[in-house]
């Protein structure tokens, strides 16, 4: 039966041989491995999910009054975007599930990504010969954060319709052609003509799904033709050889469990936490705003940049040049991802090391790459957390002015005193190693010492 | 029902005798057995019906999530997530379950692909050279390719000018706000200048003028007029002390919505607004200048005037330019 149809798609496509490799292809064993795994599944979450939701979300900022089943808002004026959002929400069975799955899905995958990226980083996966990978993993990165954005934009409640306002300021920030930039996204001034709308919606479920699903192809076939990185901690691993475990029979159930698990996982937290109750936020007006607006996590670093970047614009008379929001919100991002793209170029040009490597480093194997990337973790960290100053003023009750002046020094000094101390701590890591393999050794002596008068004695 | 049973398990056990000798047939005609790729493992019967049990279970689950939907209670939501969610979780566990117990997990060894094949590089770079050995006018060949290939490009890329007026950015300057234009609040109902109390702050619009424009929504405060210390060539523009500023954050965007107002004058500080998005904090009495804040330049005032029906009215449009700067923004 199964050589029957074995047979039958040989026949016609010729794949035995290529399925023969895949399915004894290698796939060394570390948990940290599958981080990557975690954001490959929660991306097939999203898109599921998403599509869902496509069925029942209206792109359309027409203006209707809302009849539904939320009674606080019956009789409110508010857009056709956002009333089939609260539709979904409270009138669509499962509706509400689905939405919020997709939400946390969302945060889930980025969150995935980063440690993903940490991990290849702080390894040295990334060197000769997956730089490539490298990079188009970087580039999923930075094209999931507009993905996101434009996500949560699309529902059109209070808060979304206030980081669309901050957008289009940042986009407006760029030096000479800001303002010809945000036209032509908007199609007119804040909050832009009504094409605006199908304009996100075709680029969250279109555009910007296609190019990270393509690339995301392009990733794991770089990473299946050069084969896995490993640890080359049990002797037996080395660069020319490979030990694993083949996708079938022993990757398969575990990679599916993995992909079962995540999405338990994000079904749950669906199902149980709420993410994002648009209708407590109300539809989004040019002249309300609210306080305590955050964004999704993954663009906490640049509201954090915002609101750290001193009171500064290019000024010439009574004209602007470069306004405020261009430091934080365009600047620190582009300097940020012109970092994590060069980096591979940048160590091969510092250390000098041309050599391909399929066995990773541990992190302290290589003390200043650790060193440095833990120091700039710590910035962009920083930079994350001075976002929050208002919502630690709320709870904790510390001025927010005496936070912001706290974290403008923090983010000059710690990234250095962190990168001094990884860097030590790395070296004396290894030095803590290298005697304890000089006691080893030692005692081995000592053994053999203790046994040689036995064999001279025998003689 | 004992009897169906037992003559159906003794069907079952007839079948498994014809099964057995028919593979034990089989194996007469044609001994010779492939060898194994997949190394041999023990068999686990516990882990098997440990397996079976939460793949049982799964199924439950997912029948569970049918009958919650079809069913409407209350916290569907919550339930149909604990059931969806947990018929993964057991499927999960069984698969991994499966992954450890119940199949072979043997580690192999493999070369890694070798790094580059040079012989292969070398006959890539052959067959293009030697494809260009037939040209010899190379250089003007590349020109006029790259002529075409440029002007095809811009010819393609200039379409998406229609998307947004790129070239005429005059509109980010519009404002709805004229001489004798009433402010009204957001039902439309005009706002007489003893609606105007000094406890609060007031949200208005211009009359018969679409609210959702950048430049529409304007913050209306009284302020004792002696505290007023507005700009030269202000004075007239705050009848009574009362003052409209521009509504929307000349940061980022935001409607500044909150208006911090001292309960106890003498160690509050003095009446501003602010932004709840980046904090830029704005003085009602200087003009709308920037006490706090990222924001570069003061929030636009509206200069106001009271009809003789005592409604406020605008006396001209704002100081400046409404909403976030951009290249070459008069402040």
């Amino acid at each position: 039966m199964l050589r029957r149809a074995v047979g039958f798609l040989d026949e016609r496509t010729g794949a035995a041989p290529f399925a023969r490799k895949a399915l004894r292809y290698l796939f060394p064993d570390h948990w940290a491995f599958l981080l990557g795994e975690v954001a490959l599944y929660a991306f097939i979450v999203l898109v599921a999910t998403g599509v869902y939701l496509t069925l029942f979300f209206e792109p359309n900022t027409a203006t209707t009054t809302y009849h539904g089943s939320y009674a606080p808002l019956r009789g409110v004026e508010m857009t056709e975007a956002y009333k089939s959002v609260v539709d979904i929400s409270f009138d669509v069975k499962a509706g509400l599930l689905i939405r919020q799955t997709h939400h946390w899905a969302a945060d889930v995958f980025v969150a995935a990504i980063v440690l993903h990226l940490m991990r290849i980083f702080f390894t040295g996966a990334f060197r000769k010969p997956r730089e490539l990978t490298y990079v188009i993993g970087v580039l999923m990165l930075l094209l999931t954060l507009p993905e996101g954005y434009l996500g949560y934009s699309l529902a059109d409640d209070l808060l979304s319709g206030m980081g669309l306002a901050i957008g289009y300021a940042v986009a407006l920030s760029i030096p000479v052609i800001g303002g010809n930039f945000a036209l032509l996204l908007w199609g007119a001034p804040f909050p832009g003509d009504e094409t605006f709308w199908s304009r996100m919606y075709i680029a969250h479920v279109f555009v910007f799904p296609i190019l990270i699903g393509t690339l995301l192809a392009v990733h794991l076939a770089l990473v299946a033709s050069r084969h896995h990185t490993q640890f080359g901690r049990r002797g037996r691993q080395s660069e020319r050889q490979v030990l694993g475990v083949p996708t079938f029979p022993g990757q398969t159930p575990r990679s599916l469990g993995l992909f079962f698990a995540v999405a338990a996982t994000l079904f749950l937290m669906g199902g149980l936490i709420q993410i994002n109750p648009v209708w407590l936020w109300g539809p989004y007006h040019v002249g309300e705003s609210t306080n305590g607006a955050q964004p999704d996590w993954y663009l906490g670093w640049l509201i954090g940049a915002l609101r750290l970047v001193p009171d500064f614009d290019v000024v010439i008379g009574d004209r602007t040049l470069v306004p405020n929001p261009f430091w934080g919100g365009a600047l620190f991002p582009m300097v940020v991802f012109a970092a994590l793209f060069a980096w591979p170029w940048l160590e091969r040009r510092v250390s000098g090391d041309r050599r391909a490597h399929n066995v990773l480093d541990r992190p302290r194997d290589a003390p200043w790459r650790t060193a440095i990337g833990a120091g700039f973790l710590t910035w962009v960290f920083l930079i994350f957390f001075a976002g929050a100053a208002d919502r630690i003023y709320v709870f904790l009750g510390i001025s927010y002015i005496s936070q912001i002046w706290a974290y403008r020094a923090l983010v000059i000094v710690a990234p250095f005193a962190v990168l001094l101390v990884t860097r030590k701590v790395c070296l004396a890591l290894q030095r803590a190693e290298a005697i304890e393999a000089e006691q080893e050794e030692a005692e081995h002596e000592a053994e053999r010492a203790a046994a040689e008068p036995a064999v001279t004695s025998r003689g | 029902m004992g009897f169906i049973g037992r003559a159906f398990l003794r069907l079952l056990h007839a079948l498994s005798k014809a099964f057995a000798v028919l593979i034990a047939l089989l194996h007469t005609v044609r001994p010779r057995r492939r060898q194994r790729i997949v190394a041999e493992g023990e068999p686990s019967p516990r882990w098997e019906l440990a397996v079976i049990a939460l793949l049982v279970g799964a199924a439950c689950f997912a029948v569970m999530f049918i009958v919650i939907y079809a069913a409407d209670w209350r916290r569907q939501t919550q339930l149909l997530g604990l059931a969806i969610g947990g018929a993964f979780a057991l499927l999960a566990t069984a698969l991994i379950i499966a992954s450890k117990q119940l199949v072979v997990s043997e580690e192999l060894e493999e070369e890694y692909p070798e790094v580059g094949d040079p012989a292969e590089q070398l006959n890539v770079t052959q067959i293009v050279t030697e494809t260009g050995s037939r040209m010899t006018r190379k250089r003007f060949l590349k020109g006029a390719a790259g002529a075409a290939g440029a002007a095809l490009g811009a010819a393609l890329i200039v379409p998406a000018a229609s998307i947004g007026p790129v070239l005429d950015t005059e509109s980010l300057y519009y404002s709805p706000w004229r001489r004798g234009r009433r402010l009204v609040d957001e039902e439309g109902r005009p706002y007489r200048a003893t609606d105007i109390s000094n406890t609060t702050f007031y949200t208005a619009y211009p009359e018969n003028v679409d609210h959702e424009v950048l430049a529409a929504p304007i913050v209306v405060v009284r302020v004792v007029p002696d505290r007023l210390d507005l700009p030269p060539g202000r004075d007239d523009w705050a009848p009574e002390g009362i003052l409209a500023y521009s509504k929307v954050c000349t940061h980022a965007g935001c409607a500044v919505s909150e208006y911090r107002k001292p309960l106890f004058p003498p160690t509050s500080p003095q009446p501003a607004f602010v932004c709840p998005c980046h904090y830029s904090t704005f003085d009602p009495a200087t003009g709308g200048s920037v006490i706090y804040g990222p924001a570069g330049r003061n929030l636009p005032q509206l200069p106001l005037m009271i009809d003789d029906a005592g409604d406020l009215r605008a006396a001209g449009d704002f100081s400046g330019p409404v909403g976030p700067s951009f290249w070459g923004v008069r402040s």
